[in-house]
């Protein structure tokens, strides 16, 4: 069974319909990619899935149940983690705070709990601590602990979000753009991250511009134009499709 | 750890030391204000919400135990009750003001706030029948410690501001080292990110203006219990504007900070100026200072933001934030914040 379904998803601002009628599925444990000139929709499918906006029509299942209409920190809460196109951490929180902050939907202490720091709440915020430094490690992130999220270089702040998103131990991963603004070195690292996390068996769903990156790590992609998504299928498949040279390079004269 | 001790011990001894019921008074006082300021430091520090009628809470404790502990309506609960019951009720107001506007943001919040700070004392000035209308509620109950009645000295009720401070240190310093402490963190830094954490804003939030509203609760009994009078002149927006001037010097955000902010003002308030006052006097200067605390506080906060925006003690955070360029590249801040959005 697909982890996330979509049908008939349709999601339109005033007079402008941003997706229409939108239909894919993926299913667990792939790395797919969602590619699209820009202003075709494919945030804002990012931002239907993680509960910003309800859909105006259609469903959204993941995992076996709807979670269309449903509020953006219980979407999260059921596994559905995600990093913003704009890097979107908490600036002045160290970056282990930031990881930390993750993890709070897996979290069990209560008000009570934080209020007396009682045994219970002392060894959960040690597990915690350890996990985050755990992710960190997995995201090459070792030794910047107590910087503050705003003081790393571009690049680490990309690795630091991803570690968040991981920190909720999400079966669905949504990164959009994760290449943006990084060199090729960057590049070959971020696509042996995204690999390793799949590895760990979290689902992988990306909007990316980099058709190498794209070509390389994804097992499918979905084109998007219009809000309409116009071909789907493997990357050699949509690399082939007409509609899509012609969405991407114009109709040939 | 070891300087925290060593503050409390010199509070304990402090009075003891002058013995001037007049100090001792004055101590009482501004201990209560730095419940305030530990209390709307987790609303305004922590959680990054500007609340600018926190004077509200602080009638509605001030007003629960005079109600419940005075002549009034012949109700006598022991002050040790009324202390949770007061805080409580506090609570709760902070959860009825916060539940429909905790939607708004920024600018928007702090004038809903601005408003409430308004209309609590203007009703407790209405409701005659209730409240005593401008003449407040007198002869309030004194605290009973193990058959000791408090009396009309302030010693002991400074003491019991003393304990009830040590215990809001601790609840703010427990709150902040956890999953709460984060999650309000979070929240203030950015709150759409924040609930993509799992995190449920809105009673993140709501957790935030209640346990802020209880400490003014606490406040609110040992100020009234110790005046044995409430009246509605004593809640304006002149004393949420303190309190927020307090946190603005001492530090936002930072406890140690936060406290010493609330001691410098109190003791400009109602020691050095009326001190002063005298001293003009003496040699013939007919200038009331104490008449111009408001200037006075505005000159202070704007030399504060000029010179010092931290604030005297600030957090490691707030430090960061306001001398961002030192330790950031230039380049690396068009990266962060030139990023299309």
């Amino acid at each position: 069974m697909a982890l996330l379904q979509l049908s008939g998803v349709t999601q339109k601002f005033g007079g402008l319909t941003a997706v229409a009628d939108l239909t894919f599925a993926i299913e667990p444990g792939t790395i797919v990619a969602m590619i699209g000139p820009n202003g075709a929709g494919k945030s804002t499918v990012f931002n239907l899935i993680t509960g910003i906006y309800a859909p105006t029509a259609g469903t959204i299942a993941f995992d076996g149940r709807s979670i269309a209409g449903m509020s953006t920190s219980r979407i999260a809460a059921a596994g559905v983690a995600r990093t913003f196109q704009n890097i979107r951490l908490f600036a002045f929180m160290s970056a282990l705070d930031n990881v930390m902050t993750g993890e709070h939907a897996r979290m069990k202490s209560s008000l009570l709990d934080s209020l007396l720091h009682t045994p219970a709440q002392r060894a959960e915020e040690r597990r915690v601590r350890e996990r985050a430094r755990e992710l960190l490690h997995v995201v090459g992130l070792d030794g910047v602990e107590q910087q503050y999220a705003r003081n790393l270089a571009y690049g680490l702040q990309r690795r630091l979000e991803i570690a968040r998103a991981l920190a909720s131990e999400p079966k669905l991963l949504l990164l959009d753009e994760p290449a943006a603004g990084m060199n090729p070195k960057e590049k070959t690292d971020l696509i042996d991250l995204i690999r390793r996390i799949r590895d760990r068996g979290v689902t992988v769903f990306l909007i990316e511009h980099d058709m190498r990156l794209v070509n390389q790590i994804s097992e499918r992609v979905t084109v998007l134009d219009h809000g309409e998504k116009i071909a789907e299928g493997t990357p050699d498949e949509v690399r082939r499709d007409p509609k899509v040279i012609e969405a991407y390079l114009g109709v040939p004269s | 750890m070891r300087k925290a001790a060593a503050s409390f011990v010199a509070a304990i001894v402090l009075p003891l030391v002058f013995r001037n019921d007049g100090f001792t008074n004055f101590l009482a006082d501004a201990g209560a204000f730095v419940l305030l300021a530990l209390g709307l430091n987790i609303v305004v520090g922590f959680a990054g919400l500007l609340d600018l009628g926190y004077a509200a809470f602080f009638a509605i404790g001030s007003y629960a135990f005079a109600m419940l502990a005075s002549p009034q309506f012949g109700i006598h609960i022991p002050f040790w009750v009324l202390l949770f019951v007061a805080s409580g009720i506090a609570a709760l107001f902070g959860i009825i003001l916060g539940a429909p506007t905790l939607r708004l943001r920024g600018d928007y919040l702090a004038i809903v706030t601005l408003g409430f700070g308004e209309i609590v004392p203007q009703t407790f000035l209405n409701l005659s029948d209730w409240t005593g209308g401008p003449n407040g509620i007198g002869s309030l109950d004194q605290p009973v410690f193990f058959g000791l009645k408090f009396g009309f000295n302030a010693l002991p009720y400074y003491y019991l501001i003393l304990a009830l401070i040590a215990v809001a240190i601790l609840i703010a310093t427990n709150l902040r080292e956890s999953r709460l402490g984060r999650a309000w963190m979070a929240i203030r830094e950015d709150e759409l990110a924040a609930a993509h954490m799992g995190i449920n804003t809105t009673t993140t939030k709501l957790a935030a203006f209640a346990i802020g509203a209880s400490f003014s609760g606490l406040a609110g009994c040992a100020y009234a219990s110790k005046l044995q009078l409430v009246s509605p002149d004593q809640f304006g927006f002149n004393v949420s504007v303190a309190v927020l001037s307090m946190l603005v010097l001492g530090g936002m955000g930072n406890i140690p900070g936060v406290i010493v902010g609330s001691l410098v003002i109190s003791s400009l308030d109602r020691l050095i100026l009326p001190q002063l006052t005298n001293l003009l006097h003496a040699i013939h200067v007919q200038v009331d200072l104490t008449n111009s605390r408001f200037l006075i506080y505005g000159v202070i906060l704007v030399l504060t933001m000029l010179f010092r925006p931290e604030g005297l003690i600030p957090s490691r955070q707030r430090k960061a934030e306001l001398h961002a360029d030192a330790d950031v590249t230039s380049a690396e801040q068009t990266l962060y914040t030139g990023a299309p959005s």
